[in-house]
């Protein structure tokens, strides 16, 4: 064979070595093909699999850790959250709308084929700046490319974040978390086993849509991938909507011994992992396989990625009532194999033999890669940087009003009223809030659920960045009044084989490793996205957390702003901040430097449980974090219906306004119950700063006895606002 | 009270409808959309969603699906029908209602809070509001700009059909107040004799104080008072 075969299908020479002595002799092309999706970065996880191997996965909340097609938690009163978050930047990048609708349809399946019902999506979402014409192509079609699955299918989009960035330019991130529910009899697992057992492919019929997605998310974005537009496979959340219902009914019917989403690399991977889990072998017959396109070869069945299709296995002799379900749904179903106890994946066309291939070669066999790791030269540069002696850039007004007009800070009403976030009435916290929450009927809980990371502090720390992205994500779970419960995460990187991009992505793993650890919140799943870079440049390192949290009772909901006047605001934390890799040296010095603030992990898990003791006292009226453009910009967030007036004493006016640290969150409470507040604060050592009180129309801000900030909300909630709208409605 | 909700393949609301009408303590069916009978009811919702995707027009091929054959003879008969967003789209292909929803001015999809001003208190949907009360209900669809020839406006003015209209918090019938483009600001109407209503907002999402407030109650309310009332 050519070299030039497995080459441009993303092999490496050793690598097509190793297939020559799994098998024992030269491999045809289909199975060249089979091996190329298997062991590509995205379906194999070659590249970090060593490094995730250090995430704390257990607890006892946990049902399901990372292995299957989404982690699994404990709610209770035999409830269980499924979730789990995965990217599709390359698609969205080449096609945004196709490329994030199929991201949301990717991710729902993931769920419902854990025997759960979607009742939420999230998105984090990253782009460059909207200066640029051509980012805001991307975000307009993202956005409606979210909105038009996720609102057709009739699963609310609840939440996520989104940051912009000149490192996205090009190469946007477009992660999407799905979030079910299930009762614990109904777990349904990604397993094909029972000799004999029918294997079937129900759903959307097979074209040669998204043929080498999954080699293609594997490698770099240049020029030429505009070309491979026909990798971006096109959704249909009709047709989605009708698999949903129809796969449900089958779990509940305890019809099915597996089932499994055909997502990246199609019938090959869900084949061979449903197998592989199963210490099984899968015989598959290629003209049995419904088609929507004439003459198509067993390598483009093989590897075709058409969305809306699940291959399932089920119990022997329930194949008659598999296929009347998803008839009634208007659907196909088809028996195009069986379970082996061979090992072996084997596929015929015709009855003729057209691949035979070991299971194991294709999973456990798949090469594993411990790439060096290089500190690269920025780290130290940047880190040696210092601010303390830097001075405000005009008025504290003039700042306030440029800060809370950047699209990263503004609020994303533009985005998120695209998105149906109501549907299935159970939000009961809506985008805005700094966690998502959904009741769950017949009881008194509620699930919150969020996005975070901050890249900017990631690429400056890695470590530090990977644990402050758990830390914002508890932090935001925790000022909705809910206990945070697991993580999924999404880790999207530049291109590994750089010793200083794998070191950035070595490191931060391990800070998120620790902060979970640390936080009691597992990591239960999810997805790597490497190759994250355009014409050679990387993007930020961004491990994208998606966090579950607990709440126990509904009534104890907590909001995030001013509710009436006179409320009393404090600071949980230090009133100082650093301008490190701060929002306000970004955009007022246009610099991206300088050392973080350290982080004491146990300190931040001490004040999340003291503000969720306080919580549960029911005597807070608010809470918020403290996060990018610092203790002004929070202020700024919190005050949408009442103004507030606050005083704030000591040196340093632009850290205290500006300063970014986490570990910070701002909460209001009563007159009456301040004097309890203060004294629980003291009891259990937790700083805590009397700011101020809510009320009037402006927001108000006293330094050292002087006003260095008044503006009127009539002023700035507009540019807040409407900040993206106004970006995305301006022609360049 | 017998309450009929039809499912159609893509119908994405109608559970939401259902679990409305539990809160009100009514046990509506689910009426899969291949059968052919509404025998038996004594109100037909045709909720919201997307039925068969949208892909060709919204509404334009639900209203050839089995059963609503019957609910075009259930409504001629003066049965109760009522349509929300996808199924107020049903209603206008299907000829139950005048006038076409189009795509939004804006041409974004919207989901957001918005008030409505109850423009007649004197059917049976709406009996239990003040005439003029400003409620607020969520929208949230992509094709709700309602529109309707000069002639069929004023037939709908004159007769007092225009239900509901998007206003601002103050109630001003507005340009400002108006989220999609909608002719007239209109959100909904309901045909001559009264029975067959559609309407864009989602009434079933505020039920509940928890999940974002209760002044969409007054229409099941309503509903239940009016058929008490006729019974």
């Amino acid at each position: 064979m050519e070299p030039r075969v497995w080459r441009e299908m993303g092999l490496t020479d050793e690598e097509y070595n190793r297939i020559l002595e799994l098998l024992g002799r030269e491999p045809n092309i289909l199975e060249v093909g089979i091996f190329a999706v298997m062991w590509s970065e995205h379906c194999s996880y070659k590249t970090s699999k060593p490094i995730l191997k250090k995430f704390p996965t257990e607890g006892p909340q946990v049902l399901q850790g990372p292995g299957e097609n989404a982690g699994i938690v404990d709610i209770g009163d035999n409830l269980a959250v499924v979730f789990k978050m995965e990217s599709h930047n390359h698609p969205s990048a080449i096609e945004p709308y196709q490329g994030a609708a199929t991201g949301v349809g990717g991710i729902l399946r993931d769920i419902f084929t854990m025997g759960a019902r979607p009742i939420a999506v999230l998105d984090a979402l990253r782009f460059g700046p909207l200066e640029e014409e051509h980012n805001k192509y991307l975000l307009s079609g993202v956005v409606a490319g979210i909105g038009g699955y996720g609102n057709s299918i009739g699963i609310p989009t609840v939440g996520g974040d989104v940051y912009f960035h000149k490192s996205y330019s090009g190469n946007p991130l477009v992660n999407a978390m799905a979030v079910g529910l299930l009762r614990h009899e109904n777990i349904a697992k990604g397993v094909a086993k029972g000799e004999g057992n029918p294997v079937m492919v129900i759903g959307a019929r097979t074209g040669r849509d998204g043929i080498h997605g999954a080699t293609f998310a594997s490698v770099e974005l240049s020029e030429e991938s505009e070309a491979k537009r026909s990798a971006v496979q096109v959704g249909d959340p009709f047709m989605e909507k009708l698999l949903m219902e129809a796969c449900l009914e089958l779990i509940e019917a305890d019809a099915l011994v597996g089932i499994q989403d055909m997502g990246a690399a199609g019938l090959t991977s869900s084949a061979v992992e449903m197998a592989g889990r199963g210490n099984s072998g899968i015989e598959l017959e290629l003209s049995l396989v419904p088609r929507r396109e004439t003459g198509m070869t067993p390598y483009e069945i093989m590897l075709s990625e058409s969305q809306e299709r699940m291959l399932v296995v089920p119990k022997a002799g329930r194949e008659k009532e598999v296929e009347e379900v998803l008839n009634r749904w208007g659907l196909e179903a088809a028996v195009i194999g069986r379970v082996t106890n061979d090992g072996l994946l084997r596929v015929l066309e015709d009855g003729k033999l057209v691949a035979e291939i070991p299971v194991k070669a294709l999973t456990e066999e798949a090469p594993v890669y411990y790439r060096p790791a290089a500190e690269p030269a920025y780290y130290q540069e940047l880190k040696s940087k210092c601010f303390d002696s830097l001075e405000l850039k005009g008025t504290a007004e003039e700042v306030f009003l440029a800060l809370i007009s950047n699209p990263t800070i503004a609020s994303k009403e533009w985005i998120y009223r695209q998105y149906d976030h109501q549907v299935g009435t159970n939000t009961v916290v809506l985008p805005g809030g700094d966690a998502a929450v959904l009741r769950i009927r017949g009881t008194k809980k509620g699930i919150a659920l969020t996005t975070d990371c901050n890249s900017r502090y990631v690429y400056l720390d890695p470590y530090l960045g990977g644990a402050l992205a758990v830390v914002e994500a508890a932090q935001n779970i925790a000022c909705v009044g809910a206990k945070p419960l697991a993580i999924t995460d999404c880790l999207n990187f530049g291109n590994p084989e750089k010793p200083e991009i794998f070191w950035q992505f070595e490191q931060a793993c391990a800070g998120v490793a620790e902060a979970c650890r640390v936080l009691g919140t597992p990591v239960t799943g999810g997805n790597v996205s490497f190759y994250n870079e355009t014409s050679g440049a990387a993007i930020y390192p961004t491990p994208m957390i998606g966090m579950v949290g607990l709440i126990e009772d509904l009534s104890q909901i907590l909001g995030n702003t001013f509710r009436s006047e006179g409320e009393q605001i404090y600071l949980l934390g230090e009133l100082e901040g650093e301008l490190s890799g701060s929002e306000y040296l970004a955009q007022l010095e246009n610099m991206e430097a300088g050392k973080l603030p350290e982080l004491d992990l146990q300190e931040i898990k001490r004040r999340i449980d003291f503000l969720l003791e306080l919580n549960k006292q029911g005597i807070l009226l608010s809470a918020h974090d403290v996060s990018e453009g610092g203790l002004a910009v929070a202020l700024a967030e919190m005050t949408v219906k009442y103004g507030a007036t606050v005083n704030i004493k000591g040196s340093n006016q632009l850290k205290k306004l500006f300063g970014e640290r986490l570990g910070r969150i701002i909460i209001s409470i009563s007159a009456q119950n301040a004097p309890k507040l203060e004294a629980s604060a003291k009891d259990a050592g937790i700083p805590l700063v009397h700011l101020g009180e809510s009320g009037g129309n402006t927001l108000k801000v006293m330094f050292n006895e002087t006003c260095c900030l008044n503006v009127p909300l009539a002023t700035y909630r507009p540019l807040f606002e409407q900040a993206i709208a106004n970006r995305m409605n301006s022609k360049a | 009270m017998k309450i009929g909700i039809v499912r159609f393949p893509g119908s994405n609301c109608d559970i939401d409808c259902l679990e409305a009408w539990r809160v009100m303590g009514e046990e509506p069916k689910l009426i899969w959309h291949q059968e052919t009978s509404v025998q038996g009811f004594d109100l037909i919702v045709l909720p919201g969603g997307f039925s068969y995707g949208d892909y060709l027009r919204t509404g334009a091929i639900a209203r050839f699906s089995p059963i609503m054959n019957d609910v075009i003879r259930f409504a001629k008969e003066g049965g109760l029908v009522w349509g929300i967003c996808n199924g107020f789209q049903i209603l206008t292909e299907c000829g139950l209602l005048p006038g076409a929803l189009l795509r939004n001015a804006g041409l974004h999809f919207i989901c957001s809070p918005q008030y409505l001003r109850v423009e007649n208190n004197k059917l049976a949907f709406t009996n239990c509001y003040e005439q003029g009360q400003v409620i607020q209900i969520p929208i949230s669809h992509g094709e709700g700009n309602y529109t309707i020839d000069d002639d069929g406006l004023k037939a709908l003015q004159d007769n007092g059909q225009i239900v509901f209209r998007y206003v601002t918090p103050e109630g001003e019938a507005s340009a400002e107040g108006n989220p999609n483009g909608s002719r007239d600001n209109i959100a909904g109407i309901v045909n001559k004799k009264g029975n067959v209503l559609g309407m864009m907002p989602h009434p079933e999402r505020v039920v509940e104080e928890i999940t974002g407030g209760v002044d969409g109650k007054g229409m099941f309310l309503s509903i239940l008072k009016a058929w008490e009332g006729r019974v």
